[in-house]
């Protein structure tokens, strides 16, 4: 019999966070940190819509590129929270979550050969994407020293004449790093002088704290070069509903609502309706968690640096990075002995490339009283085989 | 600042000054003074427990009853409030807009109590002219919090 496989797809690394996964859920009565999705269940106005829509029995299809009046929706949020312009006609489109997103838009954009700059680290799914889209992942170390932000010297030793895309993620999973306007406009003309275009997930765009997110598609010259990756998952804890949706110039939209029509045909109907009453009335429920997050993001950078560990301020997302480099541990030496000893489960820095080694992504999407315990935890682990 | 400090003890008072000052940002000295500030100015008038006795077997009977008063000129609502609320079986006293004048919440041990009050104490008083008494016969949430909390994590333990 013939391989029935192909050899692109075998070619393919498993997540490196599945392998950390088995061992941990073997473990019993291990407390996690690992989460990276909220831990607030979805706003109650906001799942009440939904079971509305189901009585109503709004179960059909919908167009392909999502509920007329949820496009709307998005474009005024947009325009609200990010000041982005964008026609909800052409320029908008509704996807499975911000994943469907990042991966349509790659093969859309992407021909054989073309490179895709990956600033690493970051969320597991840009690389693998690439691949299955034809591309070639070229990835950017980034650099604890420099709070893990790209920097314009940075780009520009990776581009090739090769070079297409560009993906930011900002604020980013794992690290909680974010790029504010300074930062990115360094970068703003050496994309438009080499022509890159620029895939920028901003699925946490709602979870700043203390600073205000800009997106790059904001600067002048950028839109028309960039796809805005965004969506309800962190910011209205609805990461189940599995909704999220892209915005960027009509061209590229369109040819990511034709593979999106052939393989997902639309974003689930319910969720879709659901989604349209969290950007109507939900704003201020994001603002009670940004807050409550923010509470337990100075809590935990705070036990952090008490442990001696390193640990540079993380203004975006709901994760600290923490060098563990001083206990003379790899990060996979350092998660696996922790959850052993100790019983905490975090996700060693190499999940999310290699350049994370001698870092640990630490989810704070957890109540204060479950970090406390976590955390009390840790300090004993790190007391332990502190040098 | 106060604002802020309420806001996070609003739901957890049993935060400590040291951990509310990590989580704001802010200095334990502040904080500790922005709270005893705020005690002195009764903005923080206690700090009790939300208890659900149903769970503890213990015989309790909460009743909510309207009340129709006479105000009285010069002291309005004020005087007959304070002679209702004085008695400690009392836990909550409002005054309503609308068909009633006062909401008054009593907790009592038995049935008996709580008829025993409203008839001996409260019906007879001067100003009172009539009482409507319901009994309480189970409660869900109370000061913003479920009291039937099943709730248990069911995120996977690791997700990207």
């Amino acid at each position: 019999m013939r391989n029935p496989l192909s050899e692109t797809v075998i070619g393919i690394q498993p997540s490196g966070i599945r392998k950390f996964f088995d061992i941990v859920s073997e473990m019993k009565d291990a407390i996690s940190l690992g989460v990276g999705e909220p831990d607030f269940d979805t706003p109650w106005h906001i799942r009440e819509e939904g079971i509305y829509s189901l009585e109503k029995g709004r179960t059909f299809y919908t167009s392909n590129a999502g509920l007329m009046e949820l496009k709307m929706e998005i474009c005024r949020y947009l325009k609200r929270r990010h000041d982005l312009d964008y026609h909800y006609n052409h320029e908008i489109m509704v996807t499975v979550g911000g994943s469907e997103a990042i991966d349509i838009a790659l093969r859309a954009m992407l021909d054989p050969g073309d490179e895709v700059l990956i600033p690493q680290p970051c969320y597991v799914s840009y690389h693998p994407c690439t691949v299955l889209a034809g591309g070639v992942p070229v990835t950017i170390e980034l650099k604890g020293e420099n709070e893990f932000k790209l920097t314009r010297q940075q780009l520009l030793s990776a581009i090739t004449d090769k070079t297409k895309v560009l993906v930011l993620a900002y604020p980013n999973n794992p690290t909680g790093a974010i790029m504010d306007y300074g930062d990115l406009k360094e970068l703003v003309d050496v994309i438009i002088d080499k022509d890159l275009f620029v895939i920028s997930d901003e699925i946490y765009a709602e979870l700043t704290y203390g600073r205000k997110h800009v997106s790059i598609a904001s600067f002048p010259g950028m839109k028309e070069r960039t796809v805005v990756i965004n969506g309800f998952s962190k910011s209205y804890a609805m990461t189940g509903w599995r909704l999220g949706y892209a915005a960027g110039p009509a061209c590229i939209i369109e040819q990511m609502i034709k593979i999106h029509q052939f393989a997902i045909m639309c974003a689930p109907t319910t969720s879709q309706y659901a989604g349209v009453e969290a950007l109507k009335n939900g704003d201020s429920d994001v603002e009670m968690m940004r807050d409550a997050y923010d509470k337990r993001r100075r809590y935990v950078v705070h036990a952090l640096r008490g442990m001696g560990l390193e640990c540079f301020e993380p203004y975006g997302a709901f994760y600290v990075f923490p060098c563990i480099k001083s206990l003379g541990m790899s990060s996979e030496e350092f998660a696996a002995a922790l959850l052993q000893e100790e019983k905490v489960a975090v996700v060693p820095g190499t999940a999310f490339g290699d350049c994370g080694e001698g870092y640990l992504r630490i989810s704070y999407a957890y109540s204060i009283s479950d970090l406390k315990v976590a955390l009390g935890r840790i300090e004993k682990f790190v007391a332990r085989h502190a040098k | 600042m106060r604002e802020k400090i309420l806001e996070a003890i609003d739901k957890n008072s049993k935060l400590s000054v040291s951990d509310l000052a990590i989580m704001l940002g802010s200095t334990e000295t502040e904080v500790a003074d922005a709270i005893k500030e705020m005690e002195d100015e009764t903005i923080i008038c206690g700090y009790p427990t939300l208890i659900n006795w149903d769970k503890v077997h213990c015989e309790r009977v909460t009743a909510l009853i309207e009340v129709k008063v006479t105000p009285q000129r010069g002291l309005g609502f004020d005087k007959i409030a304070e002679r209702i609320y004085q008695f400690d079986e009392v836990q909550s006293v409002y005054l309503m807009s609308g068909g009633f004048d006062l909401t008054v919440i009593i907790e009592g041990k038995t049935l008996r109590e709580v008829a025993n009050f409203v008839s001996a104490k409260l019906a007879p008083m001067d100003t009172v002219q009539s009482t409507a008494t319901h009994f309480v016969l189970k409660k869900y949430k109370e000061h913003g919090l479920p009291l039937v909390q099943t709730k248990t994590d069911e995120r996977m333990l690791i997700t990207p």
